[in-house]
């Protein structure tokens, strides 16, 4: 029996400022498999949307389900052991500079560790082990010494795709992963982060800025707007009409 | 063709609220400068004081239990130092941490950043002063006064470091379920451990220069030494102790100098000394910050 990653998202608003909603009550139930991506203009909370999955950012109203608790209720000790389990991958990779390639990566097991192991670096000899794999699988391993402010936009995105996967995580968050990227990397990353969460049965929800690269990778769209969502369904359901709704204008359809 | 030609467009205005602030302030120093009697004349009336005491001075009298107490008085000094740098550093890391407003909440970093500004507020004379009349004459009077600076100086120094930091680091650290001891060993520490450690070599510098000067009141080191000489009139043993001083404060100087340089800059010792080295550090400094 395989566990249920599904998430369900009911009635969740977020205010930044008191009675200025961002999220206008998002309902959604999201598989717990392949990839789905969330697709809409700037400014209309996506990035808030997924930040409030894993609580980097704190939701007003609302539940977000995930294996039997309300991620939205959670505290302390037991919203860090929920956010060990939720991998993310940010638009501008938020490597920390000043630590090497292979601290980066290993910064997936800090959830596990108590602080003076982690202040040792006394990871066990598995998770080294699965770090040096994991940068074998993203091409970087002979980075591992190397500090993260020394790599490309591309390899430091391939090592946040690893310190995500690090965390053995039951889903994968990513905000633009792509957005900071030219076409040819983007597609690699997209690829790259569809192959280590797909072997690992990971479902992905994936903020996107590129229509098209979100239709070739993503078997499920949903189209936000004005802090709702007004399309759900997959790529070939999305038509030229939806767009229009959701960015608002056509001159830039072709 | 649009014909509407107007006065050429001065991109620099004249400021004239700027050029009164500074008339106003060149105004005031002449007049303080007239009530404090601070003129040509007086100064030349100084001098031939300034003759007697100086031909006193030379040759510098080292000799004997002179030695003695010079070497007795600067290892105290720089134990002083050393002493109050290491308890000032442990102290102000906490404190420079609560005061952060990025990272604390208003309730700790308000009054954290009170004690700070308490702990700023008085010279290290006027705080020696005060240690010394609360736990008598000495040496422990001494490290008290520099531990105090050091808190009001470091933690500041810190505090603003820390608010410095990029915050996306730290979001990832968090987002990976770290406790907040973790997040600030792996997303804070390495963003701040560099200027840090430059605020610390800096503050044992200060607390060197400092050391010498708490035995003044009493609170132990060269100073004492220094001021007794003086009040015997003893100008030869007076410089002899500002040779001795001007010393350790460059040997401080150049080794302050070298750990920066091997904790920075990745160099080694050789490396620093020779030449080109303190170019290649500024480089390296402007890339790196």
């Amino acid at each position: 029996m395989t566990i249920d990653r599904s998430i369900q998202i009911r009635s969740l608003v977020k205010e930044y400022k008191r009675g200025v909603p961002v999220l206008k009550g998002i309902d959604l139930t999201i598989a717990g498999e392949g990839i789905t991506a969330i697709i809409g203009p700037s400014g209309t909370g996506k990035s808030t949307l997924i930040r409030c999955i894993n609580r980097l950012i704190e939701p007003t109203a609302g539940e977000i389900l995930f294996q039997g608790v309300d991620l939205a209720k959670l505290k302390g000790a037991e919203l860090r052991a929920a956010r060990r389990t939720i991998g993310m991958v940010f638009q501008e990779y938020n490597l920390v500079e000043r630590l090497t390639v292979m601290e980066n990566v290993l910064t997936g097991r800090l959830g596990y560790m108590s602080a003076f192991k982690a202040w040792l670096r006394k990871f066990t000899p598995a998770d080294i082990e699965e770090a040096f794999t994991l940068l074998d699988a993203v091409g970087l391993a002979s980075f591992a010494n190397q500090r993260a402010d020394a790599l490309s936009g591309g390899q430091r995105q391939r090592v946040g795709i690893a310190r995500a996967i690090m965390q053995h995580p039951e889903i994968l968050l990513a905000d633009e992963p792509t957005s900071s990227l030219d076409p040819k990397t983007s597609v690699e990353i997209m690829e790259l982060m569809a192959n280590l969460a797909g072997k690992r049965n990971i479902p992905v929800i994936v903020n996107i800025h590129n229509v098209e690269l979100a239709k070739r990778f993503c078997q499920r769209m949903i189209g936000m707007t004005g802090g709702k969502v007004v399309f759900d369904g997959t790529p070939a359901q999305l038509t030229d009409e939806n767009l229009k709704t959701i960015y608002g204008g056509e001159n830039w359809i072709e | 063709m649009n014909a509407t030609i107007t006065a050429p467009r001065n991109p620099f205005p004249a400021n004239w609220a700027t050029r009164i602030g500074w008339l106003v302030l060149l105004v005031y120093c002449v007049w303080a400068a007239a009530q404090l009697d601070f003129t040509w004349d007086r100064f030349v009336a100084g001098l031939a004081n300034a003759e007697r005491f100086l031909s006193r001075m030379f040759p510098p009298a080292f000799g004997g239990d002179k030695w003695e107490m010079i070497v007795k008085g600067l290892t105290e000094s720089l134990e002083i130092a050393i002493i109050a740098s290491a308890l000032g550093i442990a102290i102000s890391l906490p404190i420079g941490l609560m005061a952060s407003r990025n990272l604390s909440p208003l309730w700790l970093s308000w009054p954290a950043r009170f004690l700070i500004a308490l702990c700023r507020s008085f010279h290290p004379v006027i705080v020696a002063i005060i240690f010394v009349k609360a736990v008598g004459f000495g040496a422990i009077a001494g490290i008290g006064a520099l531990v105090v600076g050091s808190i009001g100086f470091i933690s500041k120094l810190f505090a603003d470091a820390i608010e410095e930091i990029s915050l996306k680091q730290v979001e990832a650290v968090r987002a990976s379920g770290a406790s907040f001891a973790n997040v600030l060993t792996y997303g804070v520490l390495p963003q701040v451990f560099g200027r840090f450690l430059g605020f610390c070599t800096y503050q044992l510098d200060s607390n060197l220069r400092n050391s010498t000067m708490v035995g003044i009141v009493g609170a132990g080191g060269i100073g004492g030494t220094l001021f007794s000489a003086f009040q015997r009139f003893d100008y030869d043993f007076v410089l002899a102790i500002l040779i001795s001083i001007i010393t350790l404060i460059f040997i401080g100087e150049i080794l302050s100098n070298v750990l920066r340089a091997v904790f920075l800059d990745n160099k080694t010792i050789s490396q620093w000394f020779s030449r080109g080295g303190a170019r290649a550090r500024v480089t390296a400094r402007g890339l790196d910050e």
